[in-house]
């Protein structure tokens, strides 16, 4: 067991995940009351003030309401400096990618260019409405009633509401399109403004023509991307750039309790960089399935290195794809064997020994890929069965409580140690993914044995999680102590990690 | 909506006033959906002097969804596949390129200038419009050829 003292220094995740709703203005109270506000007591000043990890990153995470509010307020913004309506400032953004600076120094150069490639044009109609024109005949349905009523955009070109309607719902609801609903006219690439559809359209249509928008807002920013999360409608910024993957993995943690790789999208894959996951995954979708059969079962050609399966007793084998001759026992020429075709006893031959060391390396490189793949998916596979362990302690919690008298308060420890085990499971799965492409030096060592440590605090907490109930109450302060240590062991693991890949120290054997 | 009125309306004027080399009419009278096009092969081409029969089916919602045009006579070209299906690839046919007020002549001028100029970016057949781009000769030739065996015997 760890001592009490390490116990005590370590922040649990219960006060981490505190920590993270703080907003800056708290994180800074330390400077606001000058040096003595610690008056002695660092470890409050570690509450409040909470020092970003090496493996961190900022991000923001944004609800809709968020993303509407900020939409709103870059179109407000432009839309005064242009002096445009807003409606129009709003389709010259999304043209823009939502890049204001670029769009206002654009729009100051060449006004007219940029209007007409935007789908805008010149005349800005402060009202949009519809009308009856006599003798008017519609060129989508050819209706030409005396009351028609009919609907004409900026562009002149006019169709009886019905059609135009029927356009603006097929577009929205089956085409799901909203930012680049050009005019229904031949040729005419002028953009539906939101006040025209407001005019045209049912109020249901409304509002999924508005959450397309904010789709496309999310979308067309790099620096925002959706929670992947299952029905999870938050969106997180975070400004780690395209080009810094390599050096960082940036892991952000949705409102929903997701936490995903902002780089990929993929699930929280510290410690290794996106790069090296995707040829992982790839790796693992086309080699683990038959590694181990081939490893088994299977011997490669000594000449072109074919991998060939025996499909008879006979050791005379020849390689259907390059023809050549080789005794499956020695992997030596066939036509060195003399008359001892069928009973090989020999081991010296030059052609031999070569054809086996050939056969060695590659036994070898696969064996090493099954070593860490192994390991790899047993973690993948305990996480799984993780996936139930909430549950389950929720269940534990009770009958503890029952059993032991405990308050409900006084039995969180048990949910605290499960979120532990599963994020550690989840850090250690993909440290095999990463330890895979390592090449060796002393920093592998020292990875190494940070993972070892890991390891083995990890399988001593799930040891002593899967106790009975009736001695959990005694192994609280052993499970609470293990839980902050398999913490600790984490974030050092991480830490480490993340300094050497920010430092370009990690020396990998494939090019990232 | 209206579309049976728009569509008897488009037949009736392509009847009257067809665009060079091209002659329309019902596949069956009461069905105004589907529709046979006559087309001849424009000259200076290797389709010259052969009859091409095109489908053109218009969908329920026309014309807010495109019609579809497939070849019924076989034919040697990098926009239409080379099967017994004959499908046509053009941009606007496509569902967001086409526009409700876009009109079938124009659909069937489009393509019949398909068959004066190919546009081998937008190929149905990679092969053909490689060969189309690298041996021009060669691609005529086989075209004549297919004019010449598919294309004579329709009327």
């Amino acid at each position: 067991m760890d001592s009490d003292d390490e116990f005590m220094t370590d922040v649990s995740s219960r006060e981490e995940d505190f920590l993270d709703t703080q907003d800056s203005e708290d994180e800074s109270l330390g400077e606001d009351f000058g040096d003595d506000f610690d008056a002695g007591f660092s470890y409050d000043k570690d509450l409040v003030q909470k020092t970003k990890k090496p493996y961190e990153v900022d991000f923001k995470v944004l609800s809709p309401g968020d993303i509407d509010r900020e939409q709103n307020s870059q179109i407000a913004e432009v839309s005064s400096i242009l002096g445009l309506p807003p409606e129009s400032a709003g389709i010259l953004l999304r043209f823009a990618r939502w890049n204001r600076e670029k769009l206002i120094e654009s729009y100051m150069d060449r006004s007219e260019e940029i209007l007409e490639e935007a789908g805008l044009g010149h005349s800005f109609e402060a009202n949009p409405r519809t009308e009856v024109v006599p003798g008017f005949m519609c060129s989508i349905c050819c209706e030409d009633g005396d009351d028609l009523e009919t609907y004409a955009m900026r562009c002149g070109h006019r169709f009886c509401v019905d059609c135009f309607r029927h356009y603006l719902s097929q577009k929205i609801k089956e085409e799901g399109e909203a930012a680049r609903i050009q005019c229904p006219q031949d040729n005419c690439h002028r953009i539906v403004d939101s006040k025209s559809l407001n005019l045209l359209v049912t109020d249901e249509l409304k509002d999924r023509y508005k959450t397309l928008l904010t789709r496309t807002y999310v979308d067309d920013k790099d620096n925002l991307k959706w929670c992947p999360a299952p029905n999870c409608e938050f969106a997180v910024e975070c400004g780690v750039k395209a080009r810094d993957l390599n050096k960082i993995v940036p892991t952000v943690h949705c409102a929903c309790k997701h936490s995903f790789c902002f780089g990929c999208g993929l699930n929280d894959h510290q410690p290794p960089p996106c790069s090296l996951v995707k040829m992982w995954l790839k790796k693992c979708e086309d080699d683990s399935e038959t590694a181990n059969w081939i490893s088994a079962n299977t011997k490669e050609c000594p000449k072109c290195l074919s991998t060939i399966e025996k499909n008879g007793g006979c050791n005379h084998m020849t390689c259907r794809k390059c023809k050549h001759e080789f005794c499956w026992m020695c992997m030596g020429l066939w036509s060195e064997h003399g008359t001892s075709w069928y009973n090989c006893n020999r081991y010296t031959e030059k052609s031999g020994s070569d054809a086996r060391d050939a056969q060695a390396r590659s036994r070898a490189s696969l064996e090493r890929y099954l070593h860490y793949y192994n390991r790899y998916a047993n973690h993948e596979q305990s996480a799984k069965l993780d996936k139930d362990l909430y549950l389950k302690t929720e269940k534990k919690m009770t009958s503890l409580q029952s059993q032991s008298g405990m308050s409900w308060i006084e039995v969180q420890f048990l949910d605290t140690a499960s979120q532990a085990l599963q994020q550690c499971r989840q850090t250690l799965k993909w440290t095999y993914a990463f330890a895979y492409y390592l090449a060796r030096n002393n920093l592998t060592e020292i990875f190494e044995d940070n993972q070892k440590d890991l390891e083995m605090a990890v399988e001593s907490l799930s040891e002593m999680f899967e106790k009975p109930i009736a001695e959990l109450a005694e192994l609280k302060v052993d499970i609470l102590d293990k839980t902050a240590y398999c913490n600790k062991r984490r974030v050092i693991l991480l830490s480490d990690t993340a300094e050497n890949l920010k430092q370009n120290e990690w020396k990998f054997n494939v090019e990232l | 909506m209206g579309s049976i009125k728009r569509i008897s309306k488009e037949l009736a004027e392509l009847i009257e006033t067809p665009p060079t080399g091209i002659s329309v009419q019902l596949v069956d009278e009461s069905d105004v959906y589907k529709w046979k096009v006559t087309m001849k092969g424009p000259e200076d081409t290797p389709y010259e002097g052969g009859t091409f029969i095109v489908n053109l089916t218009l969908p329920n919602e026309y014309p807010f969804k495109p019609p579809t045009v497939s070849f019924a006579t076989k034919i040697y070209h990098p926009n239409v596949s080379n099967d017994d299906k004959g499908s046509m690839c053009l941009g606007m046919l496509k569902s967001d390129e086409w526009k409700p007020s876009s009109r079938i002549a124009a659909v069937l001028e489009f393509a019949r200038q398909l068959l004066v100029e190919p546009m081998p970016d937008d190929a149905v057949e990679g092969r053909i419009a490689e060969q189309y781009q690298n041996d021009r000769k060669r691609f005529e030739e086989v075209a004549r050829d297919w004019t010449r065996r598919y294309a004579r015997e329709a009327n």
